[in-house]
């Protein structure tokens, strides 16, 4: 049994402060839910205790004393144990190499003692995964069950965990649950880091909610038990917005379901009638050795309709969006667009049909960060009137368009010549989207348009993607947040290893064809 | 509106130039003093016949020329991510064909259409000669860190073999080309010793600076440079990118090493490697990769070496000492940039 | 051709490509473990050219080869402590300083050679060759492989030790994650600034002893710049080995053998000219990228994935 607790802990990033006087306690066999949106903190106490970073003020005690984690093997020392958002496996490797990583440096590894502290533990947790398979062979659930298994590697006192359903089927996310309740009934104490209400029912037996780094409060075991769903959701609500009744959320949301993410969806008008803008049939992509290969992809959209893509991460999704963008070659079947051919054409030719790409790297891939606002809303323009005349850059121009785009899309720069890098993820992503969603645009793919942001801007995000489907643009939104997906979405097709598994009309059983298209069964 | 604040001005931005050069002439400075000489005489010594005496002057200006041209080529380089180090084969290889090429022309055309021949002829070559590398980059991303050192051992070989076995003057005792006659070289400028090479480089410089800052291909090899994977999300023809970015560097070393041959030499020795390849990555970095920045520091380490030629004979300070300046600016630029860097992550705080 | 086989002509051979071959191992074998944990050590030459130096004044000095070995380990491992705090501490950007560490080593030893020693020109006495016991006296091999500086067997059985080191200890595993994902290798609560430091000063103690090893055993001199851009062969090695010592090995004795050729021929007799053999290498080099390139076998970054320094 351990005691863990925050005492009035304080820590300030350049700009914003985190984390703002906390105070929590967590206690052995006990779920303790951080439910809150993106930014309120929840992911920094977390680095705090696996030694990521250390409080400006305040103190972490466990057991009882005080203690310093100034490193993440401090925080192992401690009996700490954590499973962040991004897996932290080294590809090249074999499962129990990374789990052997941190001996001492001289010494031969001992494999042996490692695969019997691995059979104690895959057997303790119902985790079936051959430890000398390579992590790259492993699907991303499995790499999760690694991560889990890391965590718990020295001693299995305490384990933190930052959005772990993310990536996981709802099979998955059941099998978390059972190893969860394990872990429980041994005396560990789980913390569990979401922002999904529901999830924090389901799993949590304390629920503590963080709001713009300052704990708004608290569900006791009791309350949690004895109250109703409603009457907790209600509760939650409250400290995660206020009651004021002028705030902004609830008059923009005012029902439960907007703020739990699941708004009605409203059927579009479409003219199914016309022939479709994007016709896509038995599609297959290049790749590379270990990349799940598109194959046989087949499906037609219509203007003003969006269609979702939903299925775990990993399972072709993101070569979809590239071959539709012409970033990946066609290998195999055809893509038209208004009737024309477009299969042979690459990323100029399709822009120019009319079809867009919202990519999901904001700055890995969608931006250059270290350019300028202006430059990068014309990034996929460069050469082209009437910015460039024969080849020459009119920077007035450039400037100017962009301060007009800059007002028109709200977003919140210093200037049009900042670097992008430098604005927040919601900002940075209102610049995409205002790119990717102008005048000109047919048919736009969005690869995970909400990840990362916080509720206001994942708002905006969907309304543009509304307004866009009015003016008729054709969206296919690709997302791994199935409530998001059943807002927005006229149907919703499913990936599955590189297939599209079944597309699903957006009615009252969709949810459940889709989760099992999810696992793979052929029909819905 | 957020206040500008004095760190983000003009005076700040020299300040952040001039910091480094001190501290390396500072540094530098107690090096010598290690040794048993006084500094400021060498400094002072390298100030006058670097850029105050006439003949210093002119000197230190010819020097500039093909530094000039190399600082171009390896701006365009640097700037679309490609690690150009080839310089030296490039260099000398073209060096050896405007050599050859020079004197079997000038008795047949005119001066001015030999020149231009010779000096297109090196271009040429310096971008032949980096097309292997090139196309390995642009097609199976190939190293070129690796492949531009390699060819670089192999065109120094390579022109060293032509000239001992294929081109050279057998009037000579050294090995070495036909030599150019001294009317038939670059034309002076205004009556000075300097050809017209400098102005040449000079123009070239602004040009290629220009082509950067101000032309869509500028704009496409900056993006290239700065985030592959932006590149081709844009749409960019990156593998095209990369042949066209490293066949104009090469190019322009070409370039320089024919300038240079037509301009000063008349000929080329066998063995004679300036290794100019080297030598001006570190100004191109302190320059910050700008091209009138360019020009300001080719000046000053002209005029360093220049004058360090003649330190080394009058007050036995030997050249070395202007590698051990060089070095150590780089590394306070690198130091003062992190710096300031760092201040500013703490101040926004 | 009958020329080629003939005892003085493969003992030269021989003897040439291992006193030209080991410098290249040595730079090789310690570029390998900095580029296994991420980091591109530009500036090897010039650890190379401070070790050679270090490594002459110590042996002249004192009269003691195996403290000249010493002091060019040091010396290089010296250099490479100042590319520690800029590049792995502070994480300046690692070609740029390389490249400043190669040029101020360059200038830096020629100025002190300059002031001490270049009124006298001083040389060495030949260095102790340590003759294997029975090995030794297997004609032609005897002379030519098995009668050097014991340094010479140190380096290739160092080529032993590091793979049993990459493939069987924690080290190694480290050196990977340090590599291939910082981030993991961070979490799993280890240091990874210190893992790439160590790996640095490494690289820097190897490639000074390369360099003392061919100004004392080599020249018994100190020339400036004698290195030769070998330091720059020590990471092309080293980026086409492919993490494995062995390959270093291998291609140190490839670039060997050529580069003693030319003197090899010329006992024999041949006057091929030493331009054209010393192009040998490189074109063997650039022949098996572009013959192999097609197939892959070189990953797209060569095995440069945090040339940053970023964690």
């Amino acid at each position: 049994m351990v005691d863990a607790s925050l005492r009035k802990v304080t820590k300030r990033f350049p700009g914003i402060v985190a984390l703002d006087d906390v105070s929590l306690d967590f206690r052995g066999g006990e779920i303790h839910v951080l439910l809150g949106e993106n930014g309120a903190g929840k992911s920094t106490l977390m680095g705090l205790l696996a030694g990521m970073q250390q409080p400006d003020a305040g103190e972490i005690v466990i057991d009882g004393k005080p203690v310093h984690i100034d490193s993440p093997r401090r925080s192992m020392d401690l009996g700490i144990g954590a499973v962040f958002q991004q897996l932290l496996l080294v590809p090249s490797l074999s499962v129990i190499e990374n789990l052997m990583l941190g001996g001492p440096w001289w010494q031969p590894v001992k494999r042996a003692a490692a695969l019997r502290r691995f059979g104690e533990l895959a057997t303790a947790l119902a985790i079936r995964i051959d430890p000398d398979a390579l992590v790259t062979a492993l699907s991303l659930g499995e790499q999760q069950q690694v991560e889990i298994l890391r965590a718990l590697w020295r001693e299995e006192k305490m384990l933190l965990l930052d959005e772990p359903t993310s990536m996981l089927t709802p099979q998955g996310v059941a099998d978390l649950g059972r190893m969860l309740r394990r872990l429980k009934e041994k005396g560990v104490a789980l913390i569990l880091i979401t922002h999904k209400l529901l999830e924090a029912y389901e799993f949590g037996d304390r629920i503590s909610v963080l709001r713009q780094g300052r704990l708004a409060g608290e569900i006791d075991p009791e309350r949690m038990r004895s109250s109703s769903e409603g009457e907790r959701t209600a509760e939650v609500l409250r400290l995660m917005f206020g009651t004021e009744a002028n705030d902004e959320r609830t008059r923009h949301a005012p029902d439960l379901a907007a703020l739990t993410g699941r708004m009605a969806h409203h059927a579009r008008p479409i003219d199914r009638g016309k022939p479709p803008v994007l016709s896509v049939s038995a599609l297959a992509t290049e790749h590379r050795v270990g990349e799940t290969a598109l194959h046989e992809v087949s499906f037609d959209l219509w203007s003003g309709e969006v269609l979702g893509i939903a299925g775990v991460d990993g399972n072709g999704q993101k070569h979809l969006a590239e071959v539709l963008a012409g970033q990946r070659a066609v290998t195999e079947g055809r893509i038209s667009l208004a009737g024309r051919d477009v299969t042979r054409g690459r990323v100029p030719e399709r822009r120019r049909a009319g079809i867009r790409y919202v990519t999901d790297e904001r700055l890995g891939e969608g931006t250059v960060g270290t350019f300028s606002v202006a430059i990068n809303l014309l990034l996929k323009e460069i050469g082209a009137p009437p910015y460039w005349r024969r080849g020459i850059t009119d920077w007035s121009l450039i400037h100017s368009s962009a301060r007009d785009k800059i007002r028109e899309h709200d977003i919140r720069t210093p200037s049009e010549r900042t670097p992008v890098g430098k604005l927040s993820g919601g900002n940075i992503q209102k610049v995409l989207l205002a790119r990717e969603l102008g005048a000109d645009a047919c048919v736009a793919v969005l690869n995970k348009p909400t990840y990362g942001l916080d509720l206001q801007n994942q708002r905006l995000a969907l309304e543009r993607i509304d307004a866009a489907a009015e003016r008729g643009v054709a969206l296919i939104v690709i997302s791994t947040d199935l409530d998001e997906l059943l807002e927005i979405s006229d149907r919703i097709g499913v990936m599955f290893q590189g297939h599209l598994a079944g597309i699903v009309d957006n009615a009252a059983d969709a949810e459940r064809k889709i989760g099992s298209l999810m696992t793979g069964a052929k029909s819905a | 509106m957020r206040k500008t604040r004095i760190e983000d001005g003009p005076a700040a931005a020299v300040l952040r130039v001039l910091l480094p050069v001190a501290l390396a002439l500072v540094v530098g400075g107690v090096l010598l003093l290690a040794l048993g000489k006084n500094p400021l005489d060498y400094y002072a010594f390298v100030l006058e016949r670097g850029i105050l005496r006439r003949g210093g002057l002119q000197e230190t200006l010819t020097r500039m020329a093909p530094l000039l041209l190399i600082a171009a080529g390896l701006i365009v380089a640097f700037r679309a991510g490609i690690w150009n180090l080839g310089g030296d084969g490039q260099f000398l290889l073209a060096a050896v064909t405007a050599a050859a090429l020079a004197p079997a022309l000038a008795g047949v055309l005119p001066r001015g259409a030999t020149l231009v021949l010779c000096m297109a002829a090196g271009a040429l070559v310096g971008a032949i000669w980096s097309l292997a590398p090139a196309m390995l980059k642009a097609r199976y991303g190939v190293n070129e860190i690796v492949t531009t050192l390699m060819m670089s051992f192999l065109g120094v070989s390579l022109s060293n073999v032509f000239i001992k076995l294929v081109l050279f003057d057998p009037a000579t005792t050294v090995p070495q080309t036909r030599s150019l006659p001294v009317d038939e070289r670059l034309p002076r400028l205004f009556g000075s010793t300097v050809h017209s090479g400098l102005l040449i480089a000079v123009v070239v410089l602004v040009l290629i600076h220009l082509m950067m800052t101000r032309t869509a291909f500028g704009l496409k090899l900056q993006v290239l440079g700065a985030n592959r994977a932006a590149a081709v999300h844009a749409g960019e023809r990156v593998e095209r990118l990369i042949v066209l970015a490293f066949v104009l560097s090469a190019g322009l070393i070409g370039l320089a090493a024919a300038v240079e041959v037509l301009g000063v030499w008349g000929t080329v020795r066998a063995d004679w490697n300036p290794a100019y390849g080297l030598l001006v990555v570190p100004l191109v970095f302190l320059a910050r990769l700008n091209g009138y920045a360019v020009i300001g520091f080719t000046f000053f380490f002209s005029a360093l070496m220049v004058g360090g030629e003649s330190a080394a004979h009058r007050i036995g300070i030997p050249q070395y000492y202007v590698l051990v300046l060089v070095s150590l600016l780089l590394i306070f630029l690198a130091l003062v940039e992190y710096l300031d860097q760092s201040r500013r992550k703490r101040l926004a705080v | 051709m009958n020329a080629l086989l003939t005892e003085p002509f493969l003992v030269s051979l021989l003897y040439g490509a291992v006193t030209a071959g080991v410098p290249l191992l040595l730079a090789g074998l310690g570029e390998q473990m900095s580029e296994k944990a991420g980091v591109l050590n530009v500036g090897i030459e010039g650890m190379m050219l401070f070790g050679a130096y270090a490594g002459f004044v110590a042996a002249w000095y004192t009269g003691s080869f195996w403290l000249g070995f010493l002091a060019g380990g040091l010396g290089g491992a010296a250099v490479a402590f100042i590319v520690l705090l800029l590049c792995i501490r502070r994480g300046l950007n690692q070609i740029v300083i390389g490249i400043a560490v190669t040029m101020g080593c360059q200038g830096l030893t020629a100025l002190l050679h300059f002031v001490e020693f270049s009124r006298t020109y001083p040389r060495l006495t030949a260095a102790p060759v340590f003759a294997l016991p029975y090995l030794s006296r297997i004609p032609i091999l005897g002379k030519g492989l098995f009668s050097h500086s014991p340094i010479v067997y140190l380096s290739v059985l160092l080529a032993a030790a590091l793979t049993w080191l990459y493939r069987a200890t924690y080290f190694g595993l480290s050196l990977e994650a340090a590599g291939n994902k910082p981030a993991a290798l961070d979490a799993a609560g280890v240091d990874v600034i210190r893992t790439r430091s160590v790996s640095v000063l490494f690289t820097g103690f190897l490639a000074g002893l390369g360099g003392a090893y061919m100004a004392v055993v080599g020249a018994g001199l100190f020339v400036p710049f004698m290195t030769g851009g070998a330091g720059f062969i020590g990471i092309v090695l080293a980026m086409l080995a492919r993490g494995r010592p062995v390959w270093v090995l291998l291609g140190a004795a490839l670039f060997g053998v050529s580069l003693a050729m030319t003197t090899a021929l010329q006992v024999a007799g041949l006057n091929v000219p030493t331009d054209v053999v010393q192009m040998l290498p490189f074109a063997a080099v650039m022949a098996v990228l572009v013959i192999f390139a097609r197939h892959s076998m070189l990953p797209p970054a060569l095995g440069l994935p945090y040339v940053r320094g970023e964690r």
